[in-house]
C-alpha cells in the first residue's frame, strides 16, 4: 500500500543516483567482509578489502551501476585516506627509539626491497608479453595509491589501472606475508611489519596492525619511506629500463 | 575528537600546500605525516585525545581502500587481455619484495645486535 508512493523501480532510480547508496553499500560490504573474516578466524585469504571489493563489483555489475555513480558516494570514505595517512605519524612516534637504533639496516633493507618490487614486476611482465602501458602502470605498484598514481601518470602509464594494481598488490602482501614468514621462520614483529610496508603499502600496514602495534608502526614507516624513495628513484630508472627492454 | 581531526586535516593541508608549492612528486598526506611526526618528536608525544582518535581511524584503515579497489571494474578488459603477465608479475614481485626486505633487515640487524 503506497497511497502517494512511487513504484519500487522509481525509488531505485532515485536512490541509485544519490551518494547515500554508494556510501552505505561500502560500509555494509566492509562490515560484512570483516564479519566473514572473523568467522574464518582471521584467515589472511578472507581479506576484508578483497571480500568487500568482490561483493561490491558483483553488485554494481548486476545492477548495471557505473563506477562513477558508486564513487559519488564512496568518495567520502576514500577522502579519509588523507587524514589516516597523517595519523600514521602517531604509532610511528611510539616506536621512535627502536627506529633510531635500527636506522642503518632499515634504510638498506628499504632500498633492496623497493628495487626488488619494481624491477621484478617490470621484468616478469615484459617476459610474459605485457604492453608498455601495463608495464609502466605495474612499476610503482608497491607504494601507496596516491604516490603510485602520480608516478604512473608522469611516466606515461594509466593512473587508474595503477590504483587497481596497487590494491591487488596490497591484498597479495597481506594474504601472503604470514605464510612467507612461517616458511622463513621470521618472528620479529618489527622485521615482519617493515617488509609488509615496503612490499604492500597501506593494506599491508592494516594487516600488520593486526599482528600488533609494533609491526604496524614499522609497516607505516616502511610505507612512507618507500613512497618517498620510489617517487624519487622510479622516474630516473624506469625510462632507461624501458629503453633497454625494447 | 573534533580537535584531533582538525589537527590531522591541518597537517594534511600543510602537506598538500608544500607539495604543490615545491612541485614535489610526493603526495601531501605523506608530507603531512612527516610534519606531524617531527612535531611529536619536538613536543614529546601526542595528547591522549590525538592518540585515541588516530587509533580509531587506523583501526579501519582497510575500509578506506575499498572505493579505489572497486575501480577494478573499469579495467576488467585489459586485465582479461593481459592476465598472465599481470598475475605473475604481481604475485612474484610482491613476495620477492617481502622476502628480500625481511632477509636483508634480519641479517643486518642481527649483525648489529651482536656487535652491540
Amino acid at each position: 500500500m503506497t497511497p502517494h508512493g512511487q513504484s519500487f523501480g522509481e525509488i531505485w532510480v532515485y536512490l541509485s543516483t544519490s551518494p547515500l547508496l554508494g556510501l552505505t553499500l561500502t560500509l555494509l560490504a566492509y562490515q560484512g567482509a570483516v564479519w566473514i573474516n572473523q568467522r574464518c578466524g582471521g584467515h589472511p585469504l578472507a581479506n576484508p578489502v578483497l571480500l568487500a571489493v568482490i561483493s561490491l563489483v558483483l553488485l554494481l555489475w548486476a545492477t548495471g551501476t557505473p563506477y562513477g555513480t558508486y564513487f559519488d558516494g564512496a568518495q567520502f570514505v576514500h577522502f579519509l585516506l588523507g587524514p589516516a595517512t597523517v595519523a600514521l605519524a602517531i604509532p610511528l612516534y611510539a616506536q621512535f627509539d627502536r627506529l633510531k637504533r635500527m636506522a642503518g639496516p632499515l634504510l638498506v633493507a628499504l632500498l633492496a626491497g623497493s628495487l626488488t618490487a619494481a624491477l621484478t614486476a617490470v621484468l616478469l611482465g615484459k617476459l610474459l608479453g605485457a604492453s608498455d602501458a601495463t608495464l609502466i602502470s605495474l612499476a610503482p605498484k608497491s607504494v601507496t595509491t596516491p604516490i603510485a598514481m602520480g608516478i604512473a601518470e608522469r611516466l606515461g602509464g594509466l593512473p587508474s589501472l595503477t590504483a587497481v594494481l596497487v590494491i591487488l598488490t596490497g591484498i597479495l602482501g597481506a594474504v601472503g606475508a604470514q605464510w612467507l614468514y612461517a616458511l622463513m621462520k621470521c618472528r620479529d614483529p618489527a622485521v615482519q611489519g617493515f617488509a609488509m610496508g615496503v612490499a604492500s603499502h597501506g593494506i599491508g600496514t592494516a594487516r600488520a596492525f593486526q599482528i600488533g602495534e609494533q609491526a604496524g608502526a614499522f609497516s607505516a614507516l616502511a610505507m612512507g619511506l618507500n613512497g618517498l624513495l620510489t617517487a624519487v628513484l622510479l622516474p630516473m630508472l624506469l625510462p632507461r629500463l624501458m629503453e633497454w627492454l625494447r | 575528537m573534533l580537535k584531533a581531526i582538525t589537527l590531522l586535516l591541518l597537517f594534511q593541508l600543510a602537506g598538500e600546500a608544500i607539495a604543490l608549492f615545491f612541485a614535489l612528486p610526493i603526495p601531501g598526506p605523506v608530507i603531512g605525516m612527516g610534519l606531524l611526526f617531527a612535531t611529536l618528536a619536538l613536543r614529546g608525544g601526542p595528547s591522549p585525545e590525538l592518540r585515541h582518535t588516530a587509533q580509531n581511524l587506523l583501526q579501519h584503515l582497510s575500509l578506506l581502500f575499498v572505493p579505489a579497489g572497486v575501480g577494478v571494474m573499469l579495467h576488467i578488459q585489459r586485465i582479461a587481455d593481459e592476465w598472465l603477465p599481470i598475475v605473475v608479475a604481481l604475485i612474484a614481485s610482491t613476495f620477492a619484495a617481502i622476502i628480500v626486505t625481511s632477509l636483508v633487515l634480519r641479517v643486518l640487524h642481527v649483525r648489529e645486535e651482536k656487535r652491540a
